[in-house]
């Protein structure tokens, strides 16, 4: 296989503690070695920044949900078409993009691994399906458990070993990678017409309340040992004064302790945090709690968190939480898709727009930034958009832009319509700090690939690593205007992922190797949870159980990552 | 003004997607880089001077350029897309999308127009002589971005969801139209001179619509306020006002509820 030889790069690892030192990496059979031959393809990178391939930890890419936005909103394409090259398919699509222009984009900006963050399990085949038409990129999905029907019913009897039973088979059975906890409770509410507004509140008819679901998650997690923590969306999103709710969940990792092979020391997720620090009560004193959640998350180190970004862009918002979409068309009156499915979650479509002239849009684009600059462990806070849900993916670079330079978010500060009454709700005006290079890389690579339980694999350049290499256009050692910035991470001038060349000088030259990635976890036989299992079946879904399961042949280069959980 | 000619000479086998024929793309260039532009016909990228034959040079911006279509053009779509300013005169009948997203200036079409006229209009005239297609001034598929300004008259008759998701503007119809007018419309005035069959202002929340002829059926969902002498159009009378859609959400304003307005002649 060939050999790569990345020359002279300022280099970023934070796995090797690599600040921006001038050195080489070396690709060789996929991996980093410690050497290639004098025959090697020698990429210079000279005046440029090299860092591991990018892991994207939440986005809604690939399934259902995605898919429905894509058809009611066939606006979204308009104008966006780029027709077929030598290299890639014709691709589109804005906030919704086509998987293949999903592929592109992600590994145009340096993305080499992401994961779709709420996949519903009766729905797997259909998540699997686009995954396999996304190229490049490593995936996987996390199957949605916080309103499910078994779940409910084992935690409400304290049974986290039969709980972990199930899951272990639900992974097996969607070909999962993590436990995904959406508005815990609150989705199975709304097929009755209600809500779970705090973690305290009952699920109707299972009588369990959202501390209860997450505390029994967090213990079947760590029960299983899975790779990745639990990943939550919290109850209340998207309303004002929500951010004590965000306490309340978050507080429930205290009386949590890791257990994993994976050197995963970190038991809750806590995904687009922007979305859970509001302060006020009405949209009139809406205002930033990100000093308050974030001086929480710096304390409790057994947490993780992405930022949910705003972009400020019209956008299609789509979550499991179907109280919360309903909740917002009744705000813009935009169209709305609902779906219940079944035993297991719901979910709700809504486009959106994030206008720079709307005082609330202008808080929440100050609160996701916020949230990043005022992160104490990098290794802990990662960049989202939870695309599309606060704005699409591609908008990654102006986030680094606008976190990398004051410079810039003053320019956008002071061009929004209502920026005294932002600055008074905020604390973005009076923030200085601008994140490093280092500080990305840990954002971006490092950090979420060590959440993730993929240390050994990705966000490093370590010799054993997969070969995931970027190389943008970028020197650290000169001063760069805002939109320089923005310029270079938007299209990298190399990317190898897993050895083979995929980007080269921003253009796709290669549909690369992608891998799936699921969870294996062999648990003890349980006949109990089998017979629960088929009991349902019969009693309630409405396709057989041998109809459910995603069988191999839906996996591009599936790589099932082991756990042995049993006792 | 300087006045460019374009004269189909070469009509293509498939439809020609031109919406490069604007004053805007027109502006500053000289008769053969106009014929150097690009069209797409089906998948291949193809330009503008394998079709039509052109004469003249644009004026230095868009408001000095004028251009005038001749020939056969029933299957060329785009004509006048997002153009700012200028004149567009077209002596026959082009296919779909003529004057789509237009923001400024005047088109005038001789003949007729096909589907989506005018579609997410925001500024200027659009004027056409014959009939025109289904969703006039409308919004583009899934959009609820309709007509948002500028004018629109059709001297003929139009289709059917003409103004669908209106928010501005005016369009005139001078015949008649078929079903579905002004369907989710939020703001702007349809005024229809003919017949209507059915489903007016269905789903509206604001706006007015003016219809001088006949409805069919009424939609349920409207209720009589008042006979009321009004001036529309250059005709003076009396018409019956009623208020629509209740079944749909309507706004606050001044303590007052805003409802869709129809008006039809007595
Ligand atoms: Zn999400």
């Amino acid at each position: 296989m060939t050999e790569y030889l990345i020359k002279n790069g300022f280099v970023f690892d934070p796995v090797q503690g690599i600040k921006g030192d001038k050195a080489d990496v070396a690709v060789k059979d996929g991996r980093i070695v410690t050497g290639v031959s004098s025959g090697a393809k020698v990429i210079d990178a000279a005046g440029k920044t090299v860092m591991a391939g990018a892991v994207e930890i939440h986005a809604h890419i690939a399934g259902p949900k995605v898919n429905e936005g894509r058809n009611y909103r066939p606006e979204d394409k308009l104008f966006t078409y780029t027709p077929k090259s030598r290299q890639s398919r014709m691709a589109g699509g804005f906030s919704i993009p086509t998987t293949f222009k999903t592929g592109y984009e992600y590994a145009r900006m340096g993305y080499t691994t992401a994961m779709e963050a709420a996949m519903p399990p009766l729905y797997a085949r259909h998540v699997h399906e686009e995954m396999r038409d996304t190229p490049i990129i490593d995936e996987g999905a996390y199957p949605v458990f916080g309103n499910n029907w078994f779940v409910m019913e084992y935690l409400k009897n304290g049974e986290i070993e039969n709980a972990a039973a199930y899951i272990a088979w639900l992974l097996r059975a969607s070909k999962g990678y993590a436990i995904k906890v959406v508005n815990p409770g609150g989705t199975e509410a709304w097929s009755w017409g209600l809500n779970c507004l705090t973690v305290n509140d009952p699920v109707p008819y299972f009588d369990i309340t959202p501390a209860e679901i997450m505390t029994g998650l967090m213990q079947a997690n760590e029960f299983l040992g899975l790779p990745h923590s639990m990943h939550v969306h919290q109850n209340s999103l998207g309303n004002p004064g929500n951010y004590t709710v965000t306490l309340d969940s978050l507080k429930l990792a205290e009386k949590i302790k890791p257990n994993n092979k994976f050197g995963r020391d970190t038991v809750l997720h806590s995904t687009h945090l922007q979305f859970h620090s509001y302060g006020g009560d009405n949209w009139g004193n809406f205002e930033s709690k990100s000093k308050e959640v974030m001086d929480y998350v710096n304390r409790q180190k057994n947490i993780t968190i992405d930022t949910g970004c705003v972009t400020l862009d019209e956008t299609t918002t789509m979550t499991a939480d179907g109280p919360f979409e309903h909740h917002l068309t009744e705000l813009n009156h935009l169209k709305w898709a609902n779906i219940d499915v079944e035993l297991e979650t719901g979910s709700g479509v809504v486009p959106y727009v994030y206008s720079p002239d709307i005082k609330v849009c202008e808080i929440q684009w100050a609160i996701g930034l916020e949230i990043a600059l005022l992160t104490k462990d990098h290794m802990r806070t990662f960049i989202t958009t939870d695309h599309p849900n606060a704005g699409p993916f591609i908008r990654y670079p102006r986030i680094i832009k606008w976190l990398m330079s004051a410079e810039a978010r003053k320019e956008r500060i002071d061009s929004f319509k209502h920026s005294a009454k932002m600055i008074d709700a905020t604390l973005i005006a009076g923030m200085d700090r601008e994140i490093s290079l280092y500080e990305l890389a840990q954002m971006t690579r490092a950090g979420p690939a060590k959440a993730l339980g993929l240390a050994n694999l990705y966000g490093g350049l370590a010799p054993g690593m997969d070969g995931d290499v970027v190389v943008y256009n970028f020197n650290p050692e000169k001063d760069h205007k805002p939109d320089e910035i923005e310029k270079a991470f938007s299209a990298a001038a190399f990317v190898l992922k897993r050895g083979t060349p995929v980007v080269v000088d921003g253009e796709i030259v290669s549909n690369g190797n992608k891998r799936t990635l699921w969870v294996d976890a062999k648990t003890d036989e349980n006949p109990q949870v089998m017979r629960d299992i088929r009991d349902k079946f019969l009693r309630y879904y409405s396709i057989n159980m041998n109809n459910y399961e995603v069988a191999g042949h839906f996996l591009t280069n599936p790589m099932a990552i082991e756990v042995d959980a049993t006792r | 003004m300087e006045t460019v000619t374009i004269t189909m000479k070469n009509p293509p086998g498939l439809f020609l997607e031109a919406d490069n024929v604007s004053p805007d793309t027109f502006a500053g260039k000289k008769a053969a880089d106009i014929a150097a532009l690009h069209a797409f016909e089906g998948r291949e990228q193809t330009s503008l001077g394998k079709y039509f034959e052109v004469s003249g040079n644009g004026g230095a911006t868009a408001a000095d350029t004028r251009i005038v279509v001749k020939g056969d053009v029933s299957r060329v779509k785009y004509i006048g897309m997002k153009m700012t300013a200028g004149e567009v005169v077209i002596e026959n009948s082009p296919d779909m999308y003529t004057g789509a997203w237009m923001q400024g200036g005047k088109l005038l079409v001789k003949g007729s127009t096909n589907a989506f006229t005018g579609i997410g209009m925001k500024g200027g005239e659009l004027v056409i002589e014959g009939d025109t297609g289904n969703y006039l001034g409308a919004a583009y598929r899934g959009d609820w971005r309709g007509m948002q300004g500028g004018i629109i008259r059709v001297r003929g008759n139009a289709g059917s969801d003409t103004g669908y998701f209106m928010n501005g503007g005016t369009i005139i119809v001078e015949g008649n139209t078929d079903v579905h007018v002004g369907t989710h419309m939020e703001g702007g005035t349809i005024i229809i001179k003919g017949n209507v069959p059915s489903k007016v202002g269905g789903q509206m929340v604001e706006g007015t619509i003016y219809v001088f002829g006949t409805i069919d059926v009424m939609m349920p969902g409207f209720k009589f306020v008042k006979d009321e002498e009004m001036e529309v159009d250059g005709y003076k009378g009396l018409f019956s006002l009623f208020h629509g859609d209740l079944g749909e959400r309507h706004p606050k304003r001044k303590g007052q509820v805003v409802y869709g307005k129809l008006y039809q002649k007595i």
